[in-house]
């Protein structure tokens, strides 16, 4: 999972590092993920692992670092 | 009243400035308090990226359908795909993050479509706020929101002034009244 979400960073987070790298913990709007950018890690995202992210999880926080946005794709999954 | 000279600087000092009496009447001046204003620039490209990948699914995820056809191309290509004017729904796209920074929330944010700027008859727009977005706002204590919004070549920009007054006055005809002097101040410039 948390490959997957290395290479959706990767793809359409817009990060100012590699995300291949970088901490799970590491905000990742702090390093260069803007809001628009979240938009298409989410759809890219929902792609990935055939989900959708309902509205009550489409906050900052759910995509702010790889960790959350692993505890969101869990929460979805499990669901 | 002199025109100001930095109009595009420091958007809630002027208004201040511009309306000392709706300052004194809606109690201390303090600017956090009674205005907020919210701006945003996006890249044209990253949202005709969006829609080229994500196709239906981005636009409708964050645009509401009377955004949608406000923002339809008159293009038409060989397939079914419908074209749009990315400059516009850029545009609009920084509108709803301009309205979120007005908002301030602190972790859960509203729907991208319970924020929509509306084009009215006369062509400019305005700021309607639906579900959560607009409990946010009447929790903020905000009366009045304006948004202006503009692109040229690559990018697209929207500024939104939010408004209130502690005792809920609409002073949107005010600030006209205002607008239109000023305008007409920097005319003799």
């Amino acid at each position: 999972m948390d490959e997957t979400i290395r290479s959706v960073l990767a793809e359409h987070g817009r990060l100012a590092v590699d995300p291949s790298s970088i901490d799970e913990s590491t905000d990742l709007f702090d390093v260069g993920m803007t809001s628009h950018a979240s938009v298409n890690v989410m759809l890219a995202l929902e792609d990935a692992f055939d989900i959708e992210f309902p509205e009550s999880m489409l906050k900052k926080s759910t995509f702010e670092s790889i960790a959350a946005i692993r505890a969101g794709l869990l929460e979805v999954t499990s669901g | 009243m002199s025109a100001p000279t930095h109009m595009l600087g420091d958007v809630g000092t002027w208004l201040a400035d511009a309306f000392p009496h709706l300052s004194a009447d809606c109690g201390p001046r303090d600017q956090s308090s009674s205005l907020r204003v919210g701006v945003d620039l996006v890249a044209v490209a990253d949202v005709a990226e969006s829609v080229e990948r994500f196709g239906d699914r981005y636009v409708r995820r964050i645009f509401t359908p009377h955004e949608i056809s406000c923002c339809r191309s008159e293009e038409t290509g060989g397939g079914m795909t419908p074209h749009y004017s990315c400059e516009s729904l850029a545009a609009r796209f920084a509108a709803k993050e301009a309205v979120l920074k007005v908002l301030r929330p602190t972790d859960a944010r509203p729907e991208w479509c319970s924020i929509e700027v509306h084009r009215t008859h006369g062509g400019w727009c305005e700021i309607r706020l639906t579900g959560q977005a607009e409990a946010m706002r009447a929790q903020a204590g905000i009366d009045e929101l304006a948004v202006s919004l503009t692109h040229h070549a690559s990018m697209a920009a929207a500024v939104v002034v939010g408004m209130r007054c502690p005792g809920g006055r609409d002073v949107s005809s005010e600030v006209r009244n205002v607008d239109r002097e000023v305008l007409g101040e920097r005319g003799k410039e």
